[in-house]
């Protein structure tokens, strides 16, 4: 078995005329936290889309998890989580039932569910919530069922689409806690974000301009790189000569 | 197969908690049939005429009885003269003059004809219509009689019948179209509705990443509906039996496999427009306009198909409603067998087959 968790070459989505996705090469192995960060319209949905099997690539090649994201869609489904950024919580089931649902979709059975519902609602602590319906809670526990939910079936690689949209610094830093309690047991963590201050607890952070990787590093070489201390600094120098504005 | 049903209870769950839902599922239908069944009528009940007899023989004063004698008319004026026609109209009690012309039994002993003059209060254009069908057929009626009997015998029995549905009763008629509106009410339109709210709300494209089939995530969403639908055509069938007495002469089980195949023709077309739209309001707009109200307007429902002009009658071709309500009012008012009605039944499978291969070609192209 290799040690490869996804990998692409040349990978391309054309949408009519339109390039959102322009020939990316990337790299990701097992068990690490890969950073994908890019301007809003940069195209990282659309390469989260094709990775996960909802969109076809236009061409390029992609493996994921071992499987040919052209030919093997139905086994990459089996082994991967996807969090979008919506966090596609059913807002009038209460957060046991969302569990049962989403254990169900991914082939769970009765005593499994069981199991795995009690844990998370301990985990998550739930307990005094968990007969409310989801829609009533505030969206940093959304955030966290979601991501739960997302590695429900124990998945190899999970994508996250902005998990952390919207919420105070401390609930993102107690969100990335679990990504590493994830990430430390083997799991390969995919993830789009916003925050630059979110790049630094990566493994690798990929910048995207205009549907292209500019950059793609540990944080602490890409500084070097750049010669500066801050993520940010590079990403507002490399996003400044993007073409695309907000889509 | 564990977490298909998963899909099922939980899409029961969302439409048990959802107040509007269940108000549009249960409310709307049994609202409907009683707004239709109670104050919408064409058929006529003591509609006050007057008449004005300038013959006075015995021909018609025989019709004039026979007139009277009819539960639809209310006989309530004698004229005397032409000039108080208008001024009896302008009161606006009376809603048609007859009118006997002069020597009226000796010219039809003499040439064979008379004529009767109808006059119509046309201000309410749809009652005018129907008074006049209803005094024609009367005196139609009369004319047959005389006919068959060489002798003037005019009689008293006021005899008037008509087939199928003797007093014209409108709700017999509109059950059947009722029957169609609200199936592609709760069927196409609440689950277009609920289709795109999954995707509005992101969870379609978690079921999308997931192991689940597409054909799983339609027939997951789609069979609560097919469930709830059938629930909907026993309320309606039981209201319009026990409250509005309406016959049902046909076969219950083909009556429930047409509603059936009917409620997937409207499914089907609910996914096809899911499959369209992005958001709930697009689906809601898309629906109404293009199934709600041709199956309200065009189908027969309301105004009869053969009066359209031409492009409409050629239209109302493919709109599923109309086939239906054919095999409906056949099943339930003259007691049709499939035999009478398997050209429409395989018209109606054929929309609806070509209507799934739609839907469910769009509901896999999105997915690339």
């Amino acid at each position: 078995m290799s040690n490869i968790a996804i990998e692409t070459d040349a990978l391309t989505k054309t949408f009519g005329d339109f390039t959102a996705v322009d020939e990316i090469s990337i790299k990701v192995e097992k068990g690490e936290i890969f950073g994908f960060l890019g301007a809003n319209g940069a195209g990282k949905t659309t390469a989260m889309k094709m990775l996960t099997g909802l969109l076809t690539p236009t061409s390029g090649k992609a493996m994921v998890s071992g499987f040919d994201v052209f030919s093997q869609s139905e086994s990459i489904k089996k082994n991967i989580g996807y969090m979008s950024q919506k966090f596609s919580l059913y807002d009038d089931l209460t957060p046991e039932e969302n569990i049962r649902f989403y254990g169900g979709i991914y082939g769970l059975d009765q005593h499994q569910l069981s199991k795995k519902r009690k844990e998370l609602i301990e985990s998550l602590e739930l307990e005094k919530v968990r007969k409310k319906l989801v829609g009533s809670l505030p969206l940093g526990w959304k955030q966290k069922l979601a991501f739960a939910i997302s590695i429900i079936h124990e998945p190899n690689i999970v994508f996250l689409d902005e998990p952390t949209g919207g919420v105070d610094p401390i609930t993102r830093r107690q969100f990335w806690e679990r990504i590493y309690q994830v990430a430390e047991k083997g799991v390969t963590v995919f993830v789009t974000t916003h925050y630059m201050d979110e790049a630094e607890y990566c493994d690798t952070v990929s910048i995207m301009v205009d549907g292209k990787i500019e950059a793609m590093d540990s944080p602490d070489n890409l500084k070097k790189k750049f010669k500066t201390n801050s993520i940010e600094d590079i990403f507002i120098r490399l996003a400044r000569v993007a073409k695309r504005g907000d889509r | 197969m564990n977490s298909f049903r998963g899909f099922v209870i939980k899409e029961f769950k969302q439409i048990y908690r959802d107040t509007r839902t269940l108000v549009v599922l249960f409310g709307m239908p049994v609202l409907m049939l009683l707004i239709f069944g109670f104050a919408i009528r064409n058929e006529v009940n003591n509609a006050k005429i007057g008449v004005l007899d300038l013959a006075k023989d015995e021909v018609s004063s025989a019709i004039i009885q026979k007139i009277a004698a009819s539960k639809a008319f209310q006989l309530n004026a004698y004229l005397t003269s032409y000039d108080e026609v208008e001024s009896i109209f302008r009161e606006g009690e009376i809603k048609e003059i007859i009118v006997f012309e002069k020597d009226f039994a000796r010219n039809l002993s003499r040439s064979g004809s008379a004529s009767i003059q109808l006059i119509t209060d046309a201000t309410d254009p749809n009652l005018a219509n129907i008074v006049q069908t209803y005094t024609n057929a009367i005196i139609a009626d009369y004319v047959q009689e005389l006919n068959s009997n060489s002798i003037p015998d005019v009689g008293i029995k006021v005899h008037s019948k008509m087939m199928n549905n003797e007093e014209l009763a409108s709700v017999n008629l509109f059950v059947p179209g009722l029957i169609a509106v609200i199936l592609m009410l709760v069927s196409a339109l609440m689950t277009s509705i609920s289709i795109t709210k999954e995707k509005e709300m992101g969870n379609m494209e978690i079921l999308l990443v997931s192991p689940l089939k597409p054909h799983h995530i339609i027939i997951g969403k789609v069979l609560p509906y097919l469930l709830l639908s059938v629930v909907n055509v026993v309320t309606i069938l039981v209201l319009a039996k026990y409250i509005f007495q309406v016959p049902f002469l046909g076969s219950y089980v083909l009556f429930f496999a047409e509603s059936i195949l009917f409620i997937v023709t409207a499914l089907s077309l609910g996914v096809f427009i899911s499959s369209v739209a992005n958001n709930q309001q697009t689906a809601m707009m898309v629906s109404l306009v293009v199934l709600l109200l041709p199956t309200i307007l065009l189908s027969g429902f309301i105004f009869p198909i053969e009066s359209m002009p031409l492009p409409l009658q050629v239209i109302s071709n493919i709109i599923p409603a109309k086939w239906f309500l054919v095999i409906v009012r056949g099943i339930m008012l003259k007691g049709s067998g499939i035999l009478i009605i398997w050209k429409e039944t395989a018209i109606l499978i054929g929309i609806t087959l070509i209507f799934i291969t739609f839907s469910l070609k769009k509901f896999k192209v999105r997915l690339q």
